[in-house]
């Protein structure tokens, strides 16, 4: 009962948030990042229009490699909830073959995500875009407004943010200015999956414990997908009880050991835990500010 | 009065201040920020208190550990400050730039902190930390006492309405743990917050890098008797938002087929259920409540904080920016605005500015007319002033250019709220809370208003300001003529023209009498709070 109604009142400014922008904007789209962030984003913005249907589409930015489990959770999505959905990757990155494995994490981010989400804002003129980052996640998020203008390159300054006093939102800009919009800002992880268990929102398998084959890399376990990351000399496959804390480019995503195989057992260990649930991503540690950096670059 | 009446009675909270919500554990949840002057330990007071309440994770504890030794300002000892200074700009500067909001929980009640820049050239991301909390943590450096910082913050606190201070008097171990400093800076304050109308201030000796007097008691000031900063975060009760009538700013027509027509919105504030007649403001339009649909669906009623559409029974013409509100209400439409105001951007306002004000929903031009006075950060007495710079606050009349629906901020925070937005370069210039409201509309005269506050125009029939300026000006006409003609029938005749003339007179009576009356149309129907201006 009082869960819920915690819960309620997160939806409800969420629900706020993303009518302000619809009401406000020319063009707006939902970064659909396929997780568990965006299956609560989707699922707020259904309801922030209902009765009517969604109304801009939703846009992934495929790297080609994210798990395969997760591009047949999208297009299942996308089948069941009637979606707009668009799905962009970077041609020239595409063309050149760049890969976590070969070209390393920070270009392979900056090729494929970053530059990737700025063409496919460009091409189709999207004036606001919907992303599914909370301000636990990280610290420079954090310091994150929910309305985030960017130049007409994308670029963010920390430093001229715009003050949003009580939830009162300037939602102004000039020509060629869009913004990055955050409904989930603040939610914490451990409501998204209240959230998720209250609404019964679909979400991608790998979330939940199941043996897979993982090779020790990094000090991270790294689930070998399909047969693109080969082994180095002397790495094996091990089968291992694992599950996932956040999803994205599959050699860049560590799994932890788990035998949470439902949501109550999820909801249970993530009360439990010691670590953040970012540990297991490989692109925030390549420099203390790394994801400031990006994020000043165009990266969500 | 039972427990059960007492609790059917506790209004929600206004969306979106969160009050004493409670949380997934069944804890109230309590919004504080840390503020004050630059230096005095507000992310280190945060980040050791993340600390001590286990709210940092492992891998976070390494990397602090890693940060400190590189950008820290202690030594090879944890920096706490840097598990909140998340800007590469703010741990190079050893400063915090920008608002950051930490989430973390007791057994007892979660909080949501807002860690505020110390800095002048950041006030603005102070406020805007500021305009949500319940608490405010003001910190004070015990070697340098109250600065002018200290009284801007106090003073913006106090803007937005929050109610209680916890001044924390920090260092305490480079003034030797003396008493009689702390017992000076804290008198010191309390005369200087006696114009700001907190409902309680509390004291605290501090050692915030060592963790003194934040959860634990101190053995090194055995003479401090008092809570503990946890003890008073834990404990501090949230003022209450007033449950005001029913408001609904229309956020979004929700249109997506030609059969449904809906209105879209969070609710203000009170409640509705359907079938209840409203009236469309500040048109005055009338219709009646068809239809509740909420994120779980059709309901019958919704009440404040709720992201509602609503249908109405006619084809009623609504837009955004209009607000729905219940029961049958003339037109309305607010005069000027007297509007406390803090400015936010580096563009000087001065009476004669034309602006856009968005307060709710609507965005409407505005002119600055009048600049009251600006508060002195010396000892925040009000000042003449001709115009108001970056940081400064102030009292000011605004006057909409188009139709626009407000209230006074100690009503509805939501529908008393605002921004002033550049017309050109669309930067947010200032952030304003509205104290009075004067209405435009015949309608909604002082007559009219009678059965919206039956209980106050009983109590003082005869002592509404309208009716004293009425006076008041028959007798100015009076003397007036007694002067130009020297009888006393010249001045009868001018106070009959007087009398005559009134609704022509009534446009120049407000230029002259610069009204600060709460609107007509105010309408808290809770009756305790209805004599309490009078």
């Amino acid at each position: 009962m009082h869960q819920t109604s915690h819960l309620r009142r997160l939806e409800a400014e969420s629900i706020f948030i993303f009518r302000e922008v619809f009401a406000t904007c020319d063009k707006p789209v939902l970064l659909y990042s396929i997780g568990k962030d965006s299956a609560v984003l989707l699922h707020l913005a259904l309801k922030a229009f209902a009765p009517g249907r969604l109304p801009f589409p939703v846009l992934h930015i495929d790297t080609g490699w994210k798990f395969r489990e997760m591009i047949a959770f999208r297009d299942e999505t996308a089948r069941r909830l009637g979606l707009d959905l668009i799905v962009h990757t970077n041609p020239e990155g595409l063309a050149a073959g760049i890969g976590p494995l070969t070209h390393g994490s920070a270009v392979h981010t900056d090729v494929m995500k970053t530059q990737a989400l700025k063409q496919a804002l460009d091409q189709h003129g999207f004036d606001a875009a919907f992303g599914g980052a909370r301000r636990d996640e990280e610290k420079s998020r954090a310091k994150e407004r929910i309305f985030s203008l960017r130049t007409p390159d994308h670029r963010w300054d920390p430093r001229s943010q715009r003050p949003e006093p009580w939830l009162l939102f300037n939602t102004r800009k000039a020509q060629g200015e869009s913004f990055r919009v955050f409904p989930l800002s603040n939610w914490t992880e451990t409501d998204v999956w209240d959230y998720i268990a209250l609404e019964s929102i679909p979400v991608v398998p790998l979330y939940f414990a199941k043996p897979r084959p993982v090779v020790q890399r990094n000090g991270a376990l790294i689930m070998r997908d399909d047969d693109r990351l080969t082994l180095l000399p002397d790495e094996v496959i091990e089968t291992r009880m694992v599950r996932f804390r956040t999803l994205g480019c599959y050699p860049l995503t560590g799994a932890v050991e788990s035998h949470a195989e439902t949501l109550d057992a999820v909801l249970a260990e993530m009360r439990e835990s010691r670590v953040s649930e970012r540990q297991g991503r490989v692109i925030d540690h390549d420099s203390t500010s790394s994801m400031e950096k990006k994020k000043q670059e165009g990266y969500f | 009065m039972p427990p059960a009446l007492l609790a059917a009675r506790r209004p929600e909270p206004d969306f979106p201040e969160a009050g004493a919500l409670p949380d997934p554990a069944g804890r109230s949840l309590l919004r504080f920020i840390t503020c004050g002057s630059v230096d005095d330990g507000k992310s280190t007071l945060l980040g050791r208190l993340l600390w001590e309440t286990g709210a940092v994770y492992e891998d976070q504890a390494d990397a602090l550990a890693r940060d400190s030794e590189r950008f820290g300002t202690d030594g090879k000892n944890r920096d706490y400050a840097l598990l909140v200074d998340g800007l590469s700009a703010e741990r190079e500067q050893g400063i915090t730039i920008d608002v950051a909001y930490r989430y973390f929980a007791t057994p007892r009640r979660a909080f949501i902190a807002a860690d505020t820049p110390g800095h002048e050239q950041y006030t603005r991301n102070m406020a805007t930390g500021a305009s949500t909390a319940d608490a405010a943590i003001l910190l004070v450096d015990a070697r340098k006492g109250v600065l002018p910082q200290t009284r801007r913050h106090s003073s913006i606190v106090s803007l937005v309405g929050v109610k209680d201070v916890i001044l924390a008097i920090n260092k305490m171990d480079l003034v030797g743990f003396d008493e009689a400093v702390f017992r000076r800076i804290e008198s010191e304050y309390r005369a200087l917050a006696a114009r700001l109308g907190f409902r309680s201030i509390h004291a605290l000796p501090l050692v915030a890098r060592d963790g003194d007097t934040l959860t634990r008691h101190s053995g090194r000031m055995p003479w401090y008797g008092g809570p503990t900063l946890l003890d008073l975060l834990e404990t501090l009760e949230p003022a209450l938002p007033v449950d005001g009538r029913f408001y609904l700013p229309v956020q979004w027509v929700n249109r997506p087929n030609a059969d449904f027509r809906g209105f879209s919105g969070t609710v203000a504030s009170g409640q509705i259920r359907v079938g209840d007649p409203v009236t469309i403001l500040p048109q005055g339009r009338a219709s009646r409540i068809a239809e509740i649909l909420t994120p779980e669906g059709a309901r019958d009623a919704a009440r404040g904080g709720d992201a509602v559409t609503v249908t109405l029974a006619d084809e009623t013409d609504v837009a955004r920016g209009d607000v729905i509100t219940v029961g049958h209400r003339p037109a309305h439409t607010s005069g000027t605005l007297t509007a406390r105001l803090l400015v936010l951007g580096e563009r000087v306002l001065a009476p004669g500015d034309r602006l856009l004000a968005k307060l709710g929903m609507a965005t409407v031009p505005v002119r600055f007319e009048t600049l009251a006075h600006e508060l002195s950060v010396e000892d925040l007495s009000p000042q003449p002033a001709r115009h108001l710079a970056m940081n400064g606050i102030g009292k000011a009349i605004l006057r909409p250019e188009a139709p626009l629906f407000a209230l006074p901020y100690d009503e509805c925070k939501i529908l008393g709220s605002f921004l002033l937005i550049d017309p050109t370069t669309h930067a947010t210039l200032a952030m304003g809370i509205i104290e009075a409201v004067s209405s435009r509309s015949r309608e909604a005269s002082p007559q009219r208003s009678e059965d919206a506050h039956p209980r106050r125009a009983r109590l003082q029939p005869s002592l509404r300001p309208e009716r004293i300026r009425s006076a008041i000006t028959t007798l100015l006409f009076a003397v007036a003529g007694f002067l130009l003609t020297g009888t006393l029938a010249g001045a009868l005749i001018l106070a009959a023209l007087d009398g005559i003339g009134r609704p022509l007179l009534i446009s120049l009576q407000e230029r002259f009498w610069p009204v600060e009356k709460k609107p007509a149309l105010s309408g808290a129907p809770e009756p305790g709070l209805d004599g309490g201006g009078i």
